[in-house]
């Protein structure tokens, strides 16, 4: 996670990842594969619907957090390269728990998106590796929260 | 159109199979999870994945689908708040087959949203040979009106 080992990654740090915004174009051409209701793929469909308007498909809005956290990520691995600094190796995730879709989100809605581990522990069953825990959140330009969950990802340790 | 009043707890839903082509993979990788061994075979062999495999948001985008097309747009769903839990139990290769099986494990009217109604439901992704890939427990609006 962001290149660190998991004896760097600080607790309760909130990181911001950068930011997606969402269009009529990437929303309708997510959801035309993934999420085809109407609502999500078409306008009048959304206008007629409990929303008001065309929504974007919830894990679009999580796909749109992954790829600020995987830019992040290089991002964070690049700059420890430059400076000579050893890369831990990236873990996978076993999945993740409780998303919350709080507020719909629109297109031209530019949603900035956070991490903060919560939580972090070798694991016994694979010597070297650790499960660390984060609660990430998505705002829009609003500032009102539209998107959270709890990840899990298996992450190096340094000794 | 099937309303809230068609599902009953207990019934089972058959996600029909779905191929996960290389160009479908390697396409929502460059979008949405560029590394390196989602994006390239020689990088993914040497990883913990072991060959080419999907990104987990791409696998649960995939039976996002699969529900569409078994349930959600064979009712009237108005949205969902979320999903509970989701588990990537298995890497998903280029060029498996898909399939599984949605199971609706709650029922309860809103009292939020004036007619309304909520199913809780349980989905699991297997691929061909059986092998459990994805397990996800979520939840869905459906409108309670004929």
């Amino acid at each position: 996670m962001m290149g660190l080992f998991m004896e760097e990654i600080e607790l309760n740090a909130r990181i911001a990842l950068g930011s997606y915004v969402f269009t009529r174009e990437n929303m309708i051409a997510y959801s035309r594969k993934f999420d085809p209701v109407g609502f999500h793929v078409d306008e009048a469909a959304g206008r007629a619907s409990p929303y008001g308007a065309m929504t974007a498909a919830g894990l679009h809005t999580a796909c749109g957090w992954m790829s600020r956290f995987v830019e992040s990520n290089r991002q964070a691995r690049a700059a420890r390269t430059a400076a000579g600094l050893a890369l831990p190796d990236i873990g996978p995730s076993p999945g993740f728990k409780n998303m919350q879709w709080l507020k719909p989100v629109f297109a031209g809605d530019e949603i900035c998106y956070f991490t903060t581990a919560k939580h972090k522990r070798a694991l016994a069953s694979r010597t070297g590796w650790a499960m660390v825990s984060g609660y990430n959140e998505g705002v829009n330009q609003t500032g009102a929260l539209v998107f959270s969950f709890e990840s899990a990802v298996l992450t190096a340790m340094k000794g | 159109m099937l309303d809230f009043s068609h599902l009953t707890v207990g019934q089972v839903f058959e996600l029909a199979p779905f191929k996960v082509t290389r160009d479908e993979l390697l396409a929502f990788a460059t979008e949405f999870d560029p590394q390196p061994f989602h994006l390239d075979e020689d990088a993914a062999k040497s990883s913990v994945l072991g060959g080419l495999a999907t990104s987990g948001w791409h696998t649960s985008s995939i039976l996002m689908r699969m529900i569409c097309d078994a349930l959600f747009l064979k009712i009237d769903a108005i949205g969902s708040s979320g999903i509970d839990e989701m588990k990537w139990l298995k890497p998903v290769y280029a060029d498996e087959v898909l399939s599984g099986v949605l199971t609706v494990t709650g029922l309860r009217l809103s009292n939020s949203k004036p007619n309304t109604g909520i199913a809780t439901f349980e989905a699991a992704l297997n691929n061909d040979d059986g092998e459990a890939k994805a397990f996800m427990r979520s939840m869905v609006f459906v409108s309670t009106q004929p």
